[in-house]
């Protein structure tokens, strides 16, 4: 019986762990590439949230002297990183007012601190290279992963634009396959007729930034926004392998002591 | 140090305690496996109360603040970290353990006479244990903080004719607020705690009082060795099982330190994504799913159809399936206690109650329309959610392995029990 048992619950847990990851169907996210250890990227990634996100979104719990984990010093940070403020123990408060935000776009753009751990990294990283062109929006854009968002795309400079490319499929295996095959961003919908349409992004006119460096500019980005949702992590799996080799040794120990004092147990 | 000790003892029966308790607490030589989960509920305990202090130190149970509070102790507090994500595991891993504890005693017939009271406080203290968490679980004021204890409490909302008044008489509000999460702090570090102590003093007296059952079902006690006075089975607690049960903890330490250290969200079933949102009254959520260890309960509700426009079957049924645990020593009529020596109905029923129980704790984490919907071409299922419908059948299930137990479980055929532990 209890082989049996192991097998289902595993089986359960295997069920339920994929679904939980499958928030969203028929959206296939594009892998993030990102690299917790890679202090230069994350240097960069700094960079381009304090020079594109920070405008408007705000990162309240983050102080800019823990940036000082990125490897950089106090003056660094002051002199290249901090615009909004003199103190370098402050947060990155959002330097627009909700209502503002309310005003401008609809809806007060979110606090950035731990966006990462409710969204996930594919999620962000798939969602900066998903706005195309849509003149339906009130702002000019839309996005594949985010539809209708109420954030205009204020990376298109160094992106260039993208358009939406629909292809129709006659059922919903071949339009899988298809968003599959595509190894990236692609939303499959069901569509009128009984049909399915997958969709996906294309270029358009070139930004300042080709293609691939636009997005190790995002992978960059994005890094940075996961170290930010939990900047203890590195620290964390660090001290967490000492610990378990501290237990190993323990749990030898415990081990051999538990077996000395039951020798004479028949 | 001898004068020392005789001077407490004249005063304070700590030898005779540690004695009767520990020292010459004969426990059989037979444990196994599932026997490890008593202690570490204990050790569990004590970590979710220690870190809890701590936690106490720097949390501020208040509505605009706490939700910030927490993500300073997550980032400014030196080592906030760690005590944060100890607590968020300890919750999940005593309901592992817990839930494996009273596996043990499905196992082996440990509520069987004359263990019942021994049992019914163990059922007491998971009434207590679902109530901290639940308590415990507004205080991050996150979104699912937030739509968590309003699914809950209108719960006891759907109660006919006072149920808007005990929903309202609960909150202290019209709605999760303020005050909500200010008398929910209250039964969390205070309250529940010290009822959930007090019952696990009584649950440890009472099993040295009648005495670990075992693996086999059979009463040390009835065998003694007529020099020593002691069971020809039995080993000292101390230092047998001590030495034993650190060997346990050790092992329990490694898993628990590979969650916080490692995965401290467990891919959003410790941890929940959404509730790095904070709480929103105005902004319901899509999906609503309770922490991983009520899911088995809310799959069991939301199974229930409403009735008379009325939600407040689900809810008969979702306490049914917890408050039938207490009168387990009576609906058992079995002549042996362990499952070495029951038969085939017995296994069976118990196999069928453990699977109900995982596929509907999955079930609860996932949305009804999880696999779809019947043909409609299907006779009388057509149209209905396939998940609702399983979720039905195995809750029937679930109430079976208890209701048809004193018939099944007299009907079954038995080995014989050795006269000795094996």
């Amino acid at each position: 019986m209890r082989p049996a048992l192991t097998r289902l619950l595993a089986a359960v847990l295997l069920a339920a762990a994929s679904s939980a990851s499958a928030s969203e169907a028929g959206l296939r996210l594009e892998p993030a590439l990102v690299n917790r250890l890679d202090v230069e990227s994350l240097q960069r990634g700094a960079r381009n949230f304090v020079n594109y996100c920070l405008g408007c979104h705000g990162a309240q719990y983050m102080r800019y002297n823990r940036l000082t984990d990125l490897g950089l010093t106090d003056s660094q940070i002051k002199d290249n990183l901090m615009f909004a403020t003199d103190k370098i123990g402050s947060t990155m408060t959002a330097p627009i007012s909700r209502g503002d935000g309310t005003a401008w776009f609809g809806a007060p753009p979110p606090d950035l601190s731990v966006e990462s751990r409710i969204r996930g990294a594919d999620w962000l990283f798939s969602y900066l290279l998903a706005f195309y062109r849509d003149d339906q929006s009130t702002t000019g854009w839309n996005n594949l992963v985010f539809p209708r968002v109420a954030m205009p795309h204020v990376l298109w400079n160094l992106s260039g634009t993208q358009k939406l490319v629909e292809t129709e499929y006659d059922d919903q295996e071949k339009a899988e396959a298809a968003a599959i095959a595509v190894k990236g961003l692609a939303l499959v919908e069901p569509a009128k007729g009984g049909k399915w349409v997958v969709k996906m992004v294309a270029p358009g006119t070139p930004g300042t930034l080709s293609a691939v460096e636009y997005k190790t500019f995002v992978a960059d980005l994005v890094n940075y926004l996961d170290y930010m949702a939990e900047p203890v992590r590195n620290e964390r799996i660090n001290i967490g392998i000492v610990v378990l080799i501290y237990l190993g040794v323990l749990f030898a120990f415990a081990y051999a002591l538990k077996r000395n004092y039951w020798k004479d147990v028949h | 140090m001898e004068k020392f000790l005789t001077w407490i003892d004249d005063r304070f029966p700590l030898t005779a305690l540690w004695k009767s308790q520990v020292s010459e607490y004969y426990a059989p030589k037979n444990f196994n496996f599932w026997y490890y989960f008593g202690s570490l509920a204990l050790l569990v305990l004590v970590m979710q109360i220690v870190t809890g202090i701590f936690l106490t130190m720097s949390y501020k149970a208040d509505a605009t603040k706490a939700f910030e509070s927490i993500e300073y102790i997550m980032r400014d507090i030196a080592g906030g970290w760690f005590i944060r994500y100890a607590h968020s595991t300890g919750a999940s891993a005593f309901f592992i353990v817990v839930y494996l504890h009273m596996f043990r005693a499905l196992l082996y017939g440990s509520y069987r006479r004359p263990r019942e009271l021994l049992w019914i406080v163990g059922c007491f203290i998971y009434l207590m244990l679902m109530a901290e968490a639940f308590f415990g679980y507004l205080l991050p004021w996150g979104q699912m903080s937030y739509w968590g204890a309003q699914v809950i409490v209108n719960l006891f909302s759907t109660v006919p004719i006072i149920g808007d008044d005990l929903g309202t008489w609960i909150r202290g509000d019209y709605t999760i607020s303020d005050v909500t999460l200010n008398r929910f702090f209250a039964f969390h570090v205070a309250a529940v705690p010290l009822v959930l102590l007090i019952l696990v003093v009584v649950h440890l007296m009472a099993l040295h009082e009648v005495g670990s059952n075992n693996p086999d079902g059979v009463e040390i006690k009835d065998r003694k060795d007529p020099k020593t006075g002691h069971p020809i089975d039995g080993i000292p607690f101390h230092p047998y099982y001590t030495v034993k049960d650190i060997v346990g903890v050790v092992f329990f330490l490694i898993v628990f330190s590979i969650v916080v250290f490692f995965w401290p969200d467990v891919g959003g079933y410790f941890i929940e994504s959404n509730n790095f949102i904070p709480a929103n009254p105005l902004q319901t959520p899509e999906h609503i799913a309770p922490v991983w260890y009520f899911t088995p309960y809310y799959a069991m509700l939301r199974a229930v159809p409403s009735f008379l426009n009325s939600q407040f079957w689900g809810v008969l049924v979702m306490v049914a399936a917890v408050l039938i645990l207490f009168f387990l020593p009576w609906l058992d009529r079995s002549k042996v206690k362990s499952i070495r020596y029951r038969g085939g109905l017995y296994k069976g029923w118990l196999a069928a109650f453990v699977v109900s129980f995982l596929i509907l704790g999955y079930l609860g984490v996932v949305p009804v329309t999880v696999w779809g919907q019947f043909r409609d071409t299907v006779p009388l299922l057509g149209g209905a959610d396939k998940a609702t419908v399983l979720a039905r059948v195995l809750t029937v299930v679930y109430l079976l392995f208890f209701i048809l137990m004193p018939w099944y479980t007299a009907r079954d055929k038995t080995k014989p029990v050795p006269e000795q532990v094996t």
